[in-house]
C-alpha cells in the first residue's frame, strides 16, 4: 500500500494524463475501460512499457516510449490499487526464476502462450489488425504482470489459474528463448517456413542463377 | 591450326577446308567467333591454368581444415559472428569448409572449361524422330505376325479369360490393405468420431503436459478470473499416461478450453444452462480441418484459429463469424459437482473437429 | 580402338585396354562414338533442370546419411540429450532422434540443414524449369511425353517434401498432418474410412510416422529416380531444344560437345550447387524443430505454415468461403474439398494435358526444335502468367498472418482483398501480358523492316530531319526472323456443297475459334516486298549520309549531337568514334 502522498501524487498524475479516457474516477468511458479493481500490476505493466497513454483509442496498444518516471508509475499504481483490491505488482521472490525448470516452462509456454505469441515468442496476428507482440524484449516483470492482469485482449492468467511456480517456469523459458543462440546459423527470426522460403527464393536462387549465367558467359 | 605455338594454349577444334572432319571431331558452326585472351596469349593461358589449379588446391586444404574442425570443435560451442548473430561454431566451420571444398572443385572445373577448353561452337545434325518407312513396315509386319502366331484375335475365349484374370489378380493386393486399420468387428469411423471421453460427472483438469491430472482434484470456479482462459482435459487422461497412443488420441478429441466472461455478456449458448456462472467450455479442436484453437481475445470473446483464421464468437454459441469453417465450435455443457469442482454434464452434443460425410 | 601410339601415357594405355575389354563384352564403343561428342546448346536457362537434378542428388546423399540416425517411431521416450530446454520432456522417438542429430552428432545439424535447404531448392528449380519449358514452347511435339513426365515429377517432388518435413514429428509439421487428416475426412463417401486407413485408426495413432517414412525414403524417391531417368533419356535421344540464332535451324544443334566441355561445365555445376547448399547450411538456420517442441494434438503455435511449396494449398484453404451442404443427413464440405482436392486436381491435369490442347487448338503438327520467344505466342504466355499470378496470390494468402503483422494490416481485410484479387487479377494479368507480347511483336516487325534506331539524326537537303536506322546484326536478324508462321484454322462449313450436314461442325467450330484466339492477333511477318521496300528506304538514307562519312578521313571529332569541334592533333577520328559506338550496340 502506498503512502498517502504517493497516492495523492498518483491521483494527480492520473487526472492529468489518463482521466480523459478512463474517467475522472477511473470508472471508464467510451474511450477506455474502468480501472477499478485492475490493480497496481496493470498500471505498472501498461505505463512502464509505454503502452499507456495511448496515442489514439483502439483495441491494440503497442508498446512505445515510456513517458513517466519509475516514481510516477509507482504513484499511479498506488492510487489505482487504492480504489479496489486487484493484482499487486509482483515481488522479487515471485519474479525469481533462477531455480525454475526451463523444460517445464517450455511445456506450459506451448500450452498457454504459443498459440498467440508464437513458439519462439516472435508474436502473432489477432483479428482485425490486432496482434500479440513479440516477447524478445520483454522483462520478467512485464511478462509476469501481463499474465496476471490480461492486458487488452490477452486472457487473464491469475495466480489461481497459473500458480506462481508455473509462472516462474514460463519466465525461465522465455528467458532461455531470449538468450538462445541459433545452432544452425543465422536465425531468420525463427518465424517459420515462410521466411525460410522467401530467403531461398531471393538470396539462394539468385546465387544459383548467377552461377548458371556465369557458366554460360563467354570468357574474355 | 593443330600445332599450338605454346603447349599451354587451349586446343582449337580441328576442321579442314574441304569439309571433312577428323574422327571424334565435329564440324565448326558457320558463325562469327572471337578468340579469347587465353586463346592467343600464352601468359594468360598459364595464368588461367594456375588459377584453376589453385582452386583445386584450396579445396584440398579446406578438406583438411574440415577434419581438424570436426575433431576439435565441441558440438555445443557457440560463436558470435557479425550479421549472423550467436550461432553454432561446429556447424558454421564444418559448413564453410565442406561447402568451400566442394564449391571450389566446381568453380575450378568451370573456369577450366571457360578459359582453357575451346569455345568454338560446333554443329550436329538432327534427324526427325519418326522412323523410316521400311522400319515402319517391318514393325507393322512384326505386329501382324505376333497377332497371327499368338492367335490373340482368333481365340476369343482365351483372350477374354486372360483379360479377366489380369484384371482380377491385383485384387488380393488391394484387399490386403484392409488391415492398414486393424479395427474391431463392428467398428465404424463415423461412430468413433462422434463421441469423446466426456460424460456426466467427468472432472475437468488443467492441462500441464505429461502429468495432467496428477496431484489435482479438479478446477474450482473461483480459480478462473473473468477474462481467464484455461486449456483443459478430462480427468480420465491421467489413466492414459502409460499409453502414448491413447493419450494422444484423447488429447486430439477431448481437449477443451474454459473461458470466463461476465454472464451479462453471454448472448447465447448451445444449450440452456450449459455454462457455470459465466464459465463456458468449448472444444479445442477447430471445426474447419482440425487444428487446436486457443487464441482467445477476452474482450471481444473471439476465438481465432492460427491455421486458416476461422473465427468463432464464444459469447454467441461459438458461431463462425469469419473464415473458412462452416461449423460452430461445439460447446461442452458443464456444472458444479458436490465437492465444488467443475465437471461435464454429458459428452458433446455434436461431433467435434472437422466435418465428415456421415456427420448428419 | 588401336593403341599403337607408343608415346601414350601409361594411364592412357591402361584406359585404352579397359575400353577394349568393355567393348568386347558390351559393344560400348558404338555408344561412346555417338555420344562423347554429342552437342548441347548453351544457355543459362537450360541449367535450371540441372539445378533440380543436382539438388535432388544432394537430397539423396544427405538423406541417406540421416537414415543412419533417425528413428521413425512414435514410441514415447524422455529426452536426455544436450538441448537443455527440452530436458526431461516426453516426446516421440522420431522427435528425439531428430534432436540427437541436431545437437549431439557432429555434422548432424549440417547434413540435416543441407537436406532441408536442398529440398526447398529442388522444388523451386523444378518450378522455374517448368516455367522455362512452358514459356519457350519446349513441350511441343515431339516433347509432349516428356512434359507429362515432368508434371508427374513435380507432383512427386511435392509429395517427397511433405512426407519429409513431417518426419521430425514436431509441433509445426504435426499440425500439418492434423490438417491432412481433416482434408481426408472431408472427402465425400469415403473420407472417414480413408482417414482411418491412412492413420491406422483414430488420429494420430501410432503408425503415421513410420508410414510416411517408408513413403519418403522408398516409394517416392524410387518413383522420382525412375521418372528422372526416363526424363533424361528422352532429352538425350530427342536432343535438347535451342534458342534461335545465327547458324541454328530446326534441324541441327549448335553448341559444345559433351566431352570435354559439358562434362566440365555440368560436372562443375553439380559441385557448385552442392557447395552452395553446404555453405548455406553452415551459415543460415532452417527448420529449428527444437523451438516448436514435440507434437501433441492439443497444442498449436501462431504462424503455422507448411514449407513454401505447400503454401499455396494452405492459402487456398484460408481464402475459400465457408460453404458446406447437408443433404439427407450427409455432409459435403465444399470449403475443404474444393481448395485441397478440386483446385490442385484441375491445375495439375490442365498442366499435364496443355501440350495436346495447344496442338489441337492451333492445328500445329510440326516437330519443333527451335524455341519460341514468349512474345511470339501471346496467348500461351498470357495463360502462363495468369497461372503464376493465381498461384502467387494463393501463396501470399498462405502467409497472410505474417504479412498482416509485418505490414500492420488486418488479416480479415487482407483475406477479403486476396479473395477478390484471386478472381480479378489473373484475367487482368492475361490481358496485360497478351497486349505486351503483341506490342513487342510490332516492335520486332519494325526492326525487321527498318532496322533499329541508331540515335543519329540526319538533316536531309530539303530540310527534313530523320533518324538514321542501323540494320540488324547477324544474331538479332536470326532471332527476330525465327518467328514461325502461324495460321488460323479455317472456319468450318455447316454443310457442304451437296447440302450434307457436317457432323463435326461444333467441334471444328470450337477448334477454329480457339485457333483464332491463339494466333488471330499475331502480327504477321513482313512480306518480301515489304522488306525490299524497307531496304530501299535504308539505301536512300545511306546515300544521303554518305557525304558525311567523308569526314572519316579527316582529323576532326564529331560529338554525339553532330556538331563539329576542330581539335587539330587529337588522335581520334570519326571512323574511330563510329566503330566504337557500333561495338556498344
Amino acid at each position: 500500500m502506498g503512502s498517502q502522498t504517493q497516492v495523492e501524487e498518483g491521483k494527480r498524475l492520473f487526472l492529468e494524463g489518463c482521466s480523459s479516457c478512463h474517467g475522472i474516477d477511473a470508472q471508464g468511458s467510451a474511450n477506455g475501460p474502468s480501472l477499478i479493481g485492475v490493480g497496481a500490476a496493470s498500471v505498472h505493466f501498461q505505463v512502464a512499457t509505454g503502452r499507456m497513454p495511448m496515442a489514439a483509442p483502439g483495441a491494440q496498444a503497442p508498446s512505445k516510449e515510456v513517458i513517466y518516471t519509475d516514481e510516477q508509475i509507482a504513484a499511479m499504481s498506488a492510487w489505482v490499487a487504492s480504489l479496489a483490491p486487484g493484482p499487486a505488482i509482483p515481488s522479487a521472490e515471485q519474479l525469481d526464476f533462477a531455480d525454475a525448470d526451463i523444460a517445464e516452462g517450455g511445456v506450459l509456454f506451448r500450452i498457454n502462450c504459443a498459440q498467440c505469441h508464437q513458439a519462439a515468442g516472435g508474436g502473432g496476428a489477432l483479428t482485425q489488425g490486432k496482434y500479440a507482440p513479440s516477447l524478445m524484449d520483454a522483462t520478467p516483470q512485464e511478462i509476469y504482470e501481463a499474465m496476471l492482469t490480461g492486458p487488452q485482449n490477452m486472457p487473464v492468467f491469475s495466480d489461481e489459474t497459473l500458480p506462481v511456480e508455473e509462472k516462474q517456469q514460463i519466465l525461465a523459458y522465455i528467458d532461455s528463448l531470449q538468450e538462445a543462440s541459433s545452432p544452425g546459423g543465422m536465425s531468420l527470426g525463427r518465424l517459420g517456413p515462410v521466411v525460410e522460403g522467401l530467403f531461398m527464393w531471393t538470396v539462394v536462387f539468385a546465387a544459383l542463377i548467377a552461377a548458371a549465367v556465369w557458366i554460360g558467359i563467354k570468357a574474355r | 591450326m593443330s600445332d599450338n605455338i605454346d603447349a599451354n594454349l587451349p586446343a582449337q577444334p580441328e576442321h579442314s577446308g574441304d569439309g571433312t572432319v577428323k574422327p571424334g571431331y565435329l564440324p565448326v558452326a558457320p558463325i562469327e567467333h572471337k578468340p579469347r585472351v587465353t586463346d592467343t596469349d600464352p601468359k594468360a593461358a598459364r595464368r588461367a591454368e594456375r588459377q584453376v589449379a589453385s582452386m583445386f588446391a584450396l579445396s584440398m586444404i579446406l578438406v583438411v581444415v574440415f577434419v581438424i574442425a570436426y575433431v576439435t570443435i565441441d558440438v555445443t560451442a557457440v560463436v558470435y559472428v557479425p550479421v549472423l548473430g550467436e550461432i553454432g561454431a561446429s556447424n558454421l566451420v564444418l559448413g564453410l569448409t565442406f561447402g568451400g571444398a566442394i564449391f571450389f572443385i566446381g568453380a575450378g572445373a568451370i573456369q577450366w572449361a571457360k578459359k582453357l577448353m575451346p569455345d568454338v561452337e560446333v554443329v550436329q545434325e538432327r534427324h526427325s524422330m519418326e522412323s523410316s518407312t521400311s522400319e515402319e513396315t517391318e514393325a507393322a509386319g512384326n505386329y501382324e505376325r505376333g497377332k497371327e502366331e499368338s492367335g490373340f484375335a482368333r481365340y476369343k475365349i482365351i483372350r477374354r479369360s486372360l483379360l479377366g484374370a489380369m484384371a482380377l489378380f491385383p485384387i488380393p493386393l488391394i484387399v490386403m490393405l484392409r488391415d492398414l486399420w486393424q479395427s474391431e468387428p463392428g467398428q465404424n469411423p463415423a461412430e468413433i468420431l462422434s463421441s469423446t471421453s466426456w460424460n456426466d460427472g467427468m472432472r475437468i483438469v488443467p492441462d500441464i503436459g505429461h502429468d495432467t491430472g496428477e496431484n489435482v482434484q479438479g478446477i474450482r470456479p473461483e480459480e478462473i478470473p473473468v477474462g481467464g482462459l484455461v486449456s483443459a482435459l478430462p480427468m480420465s487422461i491421467k489413466d492414459l499416461k502409460k499409453d502414448a497412443v491413447a493419450n494422444m488420441r484423447d488429447r486430439g478429441k477431448s481437449a477443451i478450453i474454459l473461458v470466463r466472461m461476465d454472464p451479462e455478456e453471454i448472448r447465447s449458448q448451445q444449450g440452456e444452462g450449459w455454462d457455470y456462472q459465466g464459465i463456458l467450455a468449448y472444444s479445442k479442436i477447430c471445426t474447419h480441418v482440425g487444428c487446436p484453437i486457443a487464441l482467445y481475445e477476452h474482450r471481444t470473446h473471439h476465438l481465432l484459429c492460427p491455421c486458416h483464421q476461422s473465427t468463432f464468437d464464444l459469447a454467441d454459441s461459438g458461431d463462425v463469424i469469419f473464415g473458412p469453417s462452416a461449423r460452430r465450435m461445439p460447446q461442452l455443457p458443464i456444472r458444479l459437482d458436490e465437492e465444488g469442482f467443475l465437471v461435464a454434464q454429458s459428452d458433446f452434443q455434436e461431433p467435434i473437429g472437422p466435418s465428415f460425410w456421415e456427420r448428419g | 580402338m588401336s593403341t599403337t601410339n607408343t608415346t601414350a601415357h601409361p594411364v592412357e594405355k591402361v584406359g585404352a585396354a579397359g575400353a577394349t575389354f568393355v567393348d568386347q563384352r558390351l559393344g560400348s564403343n558404338k555408344f561412346l562414338s555417338r555420344n562423347l561428342s554429342k552437342v548441347f546448346p548453351e544457355h543459362w536457362s537450360f541449367m535450371l533442370g540441372e539445378i533440380a537434378l543436382y539438388s535432388f542428388i544432394v537430397v539423396l546423399l544427405t538423406g541417406t546419411y540421416l537414415t543412419l540416425f533417425y528413428k521413425p517411431s512414435m514410441a514415447e521416450v524422455i529426452y536426455d540429450g544436450s538441448y537443455v530446454p527440452l530436458n526431461g520432456i516426453y516426446m516421440s522417438e522420431a522427435y528425439a532422434s531428430t534432436l540427437n542429430i541436431s545437437f549431439d552428432i557432429r555434422g548432424g545439424l549440417l547434413i540435416r540443414q543441407m537436406h532441408h535447404w536442398s529440398a526447398l531448392i529442388f522444388v523451386a528449380a523444378v518450378a522455374v524449369h517448368m516455367f522455362r519449358v512452358f514459356f519457350t514452347g519446349a513441350f511441343r511435339k515431339p516433347r509432349e511425353l516428356n512434359w507429362i513426365v515432368g508434371v508427374a515429377l513435380t507432383t512427386l517432388a511435392l509429395a517427397a517434401g511433405f512426407t519429409g518435413y513431417s518426419l521430425p514429428d514436431d509441433l509445426l509439421s504435426g499440425t500439418g498432418l492434423q490438417i491432412i487428416r481433416g482434408i481426408l475426412q472431408s472427402i465425400p463417401l469415403i473420407g472417414t474410412w480413408l482417414a482411418f486407413f491412412v492413420f491406422g485408426g483414430e488420429y494420430p495413432g501410432g503408425e503415421i510416422i513410420s508410414r510416411l517414412y517408408s513413403a519418403h525414403i522408398l516409394l517416392v524417391p524410387g518413383l522420382i529416380l525412375a521418372l528422372i531417368t526416363v526424363h533424361l533419356i528422352m532429352v538425350w535421344t530427342q536432343k535438347h531444344t535451342q534458342f534461335p540464332g545465327p547458324g541454328r535451324t530446326n534441324n541441327n544443334v549448335v553448341g559444345y560437345p559433351l566431352l570435354p566441355i559439358y562434362m566440365a561445365k555440368a560436372g562443375g555445376f553439380f559441385f557448385i550447387v552442392f557447395g552452395i547448399v553446404a555453405l548455406l547450411s553452415g551459415l543460415v538456420n532452417i527448420n529449428p524443430v527444437w523451438i516448436f517442441g514435440p507434437y501433441t494434438p492439443d497444442q498449436v503455435t501462431a504462424g503455422t505454415q507448411p514449407d513454401w511449396y505447400i503454401g499455396w494449398l494452405d492459402g487456398a484453404l484460408r481464402l475459400m468461403p465457408n460453404w458446406e451442404t447437408v443433404i439427407a443427413g450427409f455432409t459435403i464440405s465444399w470449403n475443404v474439398f474444393i481448395p485441397s482436392v478440386v483446385v490442385p486436381g484441375i491445375l495439375f491435369t490442365g498442366l499435364a494435358f496443355y501440350p495436346f490442347l495447344e496442338a489441337w487448338a492451333t492445328g500445329d503438327k510440326r516437330e519443333h526444335n527451335l524455341l519460341d520467344r514468349p512474345r511470339n505466342a501471346p496467348v500461351r504466355t498470357g495463360i502462363g502468367v495468369m497461372a503464376i499470378v493465381f498461384y502467387g496470390i494463393l501463396w501470399l494468402a498462405g502467409g497472410n498472418d505474417l504479412v498482416a503483422t509485418t505490414f500492420d494490416l488486418s488479416i480479415n481485410a487482407l483475406s477479403w482483398t486476396l479473395r477478390v484479387l484471386l478472381i480479378v487479377a489473373p484475367p487482368l494479368a492475361f490481358i496485360i501480358t497478351k497486349r505486351t507480347c503483341l506490342s513487342l511483336q510490332r516492335r520486332d516487325r519494325d526492326k525487321l523492316l527498318h532496322g533499329y534506331e541508331s540515335g543519329r539524326i540526319l538533316r536531309l537537303p530539303h530540310g527534313e530531319f530523320v533518324e538514321v536506322h542501323q540494320p540488324l546484326n547477324e544474331k538479332e536478324l536470326a532471332v527476330i526472323s525465327s518467328k514461325p508462321d502461324t495460321a488460323v484454322l479455317p472456319a468450318p462449313e455447316k454443310s457442304d456443297a451437296d447440302r450434307v450436314r457436317n457432323p463435326r461442325y461444333l467441334v471444328h467450330s470450337l477448334r477454329h475459334r480457339l485457333s483464332a484466339f491463339f494466333y488471330g492477333d499475331n502480327i504477321p511477318r513482313p512480306t518480301a516486298q515489304e522488306i525490299e521496300a524497307g531496304q530501299h528506304h535504308a539505301d536512300d538514307q545511306a546515300a544521303v549520309e554518305a557525304p558525311l562519312l567523308e569526314y572519316e578521313e579527316r582529323d576532326v571529332i564529331v560529338n554525339a549531337h553532330g556538331g563539329v569541334l576542330h581539335h587539330p592533333g587529337m588522335p581520334t577520328t570519326n571512323a574511330d568514334q563510329r566503330t566504337s559506338s557500333d561495338n556498344n550496340t
